[in-house]
């Protein structure tokens, strides 16, 4: 190190601040005089401190992360308020839709709802028209093992059609309502009264021995009946129409000219039956 | 503080490594911190207000660790790592220095609180300078709540930052004693 004098030092010293200022007067002149210089300037510290921001960056990213999850956290308060009092409002719909059911089952109880046994259902293809002894039956291919017994119910898919009266291996038959040979007891819907629906060969069947007094009404609907046990109550048949020649015949629901496919209901009836008809249903197995 | 009576122990390297780095520290602190608080980090840029507080700090308490020499270039660093023209951090550090200098016989002796509120006056005149050195400079009129704003974070920080530097100052000065 250079030794001097103290006189010249302290001069060197006064000096040194003038000077000093005289240079940031020339850095300002250079500024403005050459913006290139300066922009390289602070483009070389730039690169020189980026890596010194890219330390620094991660203890601030984590600070950020702590006060970010700091405040899910407060809010998780407002939501655990929330939910609270929404689990209240639930519980108070659960007690009520319980007692609503607790009622349900008393008020079923007093009436004294038996529960329908359950039905078994087959369906199966139409394959032929008519043929053997009646005008109007169907023919039902059957896959082997499936179980179909005479007096089984056969619907298509919008009401009563008929009742099997053959049953092969392979094969069934359907007597419609349509056939001469068919009766069937029906209830009208409206006034409850029994009838007899008999087929007569044609579209139409009639409706016969109604009880004096209770004349079916024109449009009024017919549904099965339970009598004698062979069908269940209430398949829907079709409705009443009154013929120019005065005669109460049924429109069936039911589309007998274009059957594809019968459904053959087992109800597990075992109705009596008169000695001379064909289709006397079989007791149905136990289980 | 030499023992009287004893000659002054030769400078061993150690012991001149250990003036070196007192010398060194108020400058290489000063410019870390502003490197730190340069970082983009979100919030608005206190550098300036961080630059001045050390520089009025050092130049009050440790005039020979606080040159001429380093307030120029901790002014330049200001300049650069800031966008306002090329200059204006340089002149003004300068210009407190001198000032500083000059009321160092007064201030030095002061409460905190007078320092403080001598600072204020000091920052307030910084805030002037920049303001007009800009105008000169950028030929047109700076917007007006920059420098308000610059104002007040430097008198905001002061307090601060007087109370992280006032114990290293301590701290050296008692080394110094030792030595």
């Amino acid at each position: 190190m250079i030794r001097l004098s103290i006189p010249l030092r302290q001069a060197l010293s006064r000096l040194s601040l003038p000077v000093l200022v005289a240079l940031a007067f020339g850095t300002m002149l250079i500024g403005k005089a050459d913006t290139l210089l300066v922009e390289r300037a602070r483009m070389a510290l730039s690169d020189t401190l980026a890596p010194i921001y890219a330390v620094v960056a991660e203890p601030l990213g984590a600070v950020r992360d702590a006060v970010q999850e700091a405040h899910a956290l407060w809010a998780i308060r407002a939501e655990n308020l929330r939910l609270r009092e929404e689990n209240e409002r639930l519980h108070r719909w659960q007690a009520a839709a319980l007692s609503l059911d607790a009622e349900n089952a008393l008020l079923r109880r007093q009436l004294n709802v038996i529960p329908e046994a359950p039905t078994s259902l087959r369906t199966a293809r139409v394959v032929a028209d008519a043929g053997g002894t009646y005008a109007r039956a169907v023919l039902l291919a059957l896959a082997p093992g499936v179980e179909i017994r005479k007096g089984q119910v056969a619907l298509d898919e919008r009401g009563l059609a008929g009742r099997v009266t053959e049953v092969g291996s392979r094969s069934a038959r359907v007597l419609l309502v349509t056939d001469m040979n068919s009766r069937i007891p029906v209830t009208l819907e409206g006034s409850r009264a029994r009838a007899i629906l008999s087929g007569t060969n044609g579209d139409n069947p009639r409706l016969q021995h109604w009880p004096e007094g209770t004349r079916p009404q024109e449009g009024e609907r017919v549904v099965t009946s339970a009598e004698a046990s062979v069908f269940p109550a209430g398949l829907p048949v079709g409705t009443v129409h009154w013929t120019e020649g005065g005669t109460a015949e049924v429109q069936l629901f039911a589309k007998l000219d274009r059957l594809d496919v019968l459904r053959i209901f087992d109800f597990g009836l075992s109705g009596i039956l008169p000695p001379e008809s064909v289709a006397r249903p079989e007791p149905r197995p136990r289980r | 503080m030499a023992i009287k009576g004893r000659p002054e122990p030769a400078p061993g390297l150690l012991r001149r490594l250990d003036a070196l780095a007192r010398a060194a520290f108020p400058a290489a602190t000063t410019a870390l911190l502003m490197v730190l608080v340069a970082a983009p980090v979100g919030v608005p840029s206190a550098l300036p207000a961080v630059t001045l507080a050390c520089v009025f700090f050092w130049s009050l308490f440790r005039p020979a660790a606080m040159s001429p020499v380093v307030c120029f270039v901790l002014g330049l660093l200001q300049d650069l790592l800031t966008f306002s023209p090329l200059g204006i951090g340089v002149f003004t550090m300068l210009v407190v220095h001198g000032l500083v200098l000059r009321l160092r016989r007064l201030l030095a002796r002061q409460s905190f609180l007078l320092v403080w509120l001598s600072f204020a006056g000091f920052a307030a005149g910084a805030a002037l300078l920049g303001f007009v050195l800009q105008a000169v400079l950028n030929w047109r009129l700076p917007a007006f709540w920059p420098a308000l704003v610059q104002l007040v974070l430097c008198v905001g920080f002061y307090p601060a930052l007087a109370a992280m530097l006032t114990p290293l100052h301590k701290a050296m000065q008692r080394a110094e004693d030792l030595a």
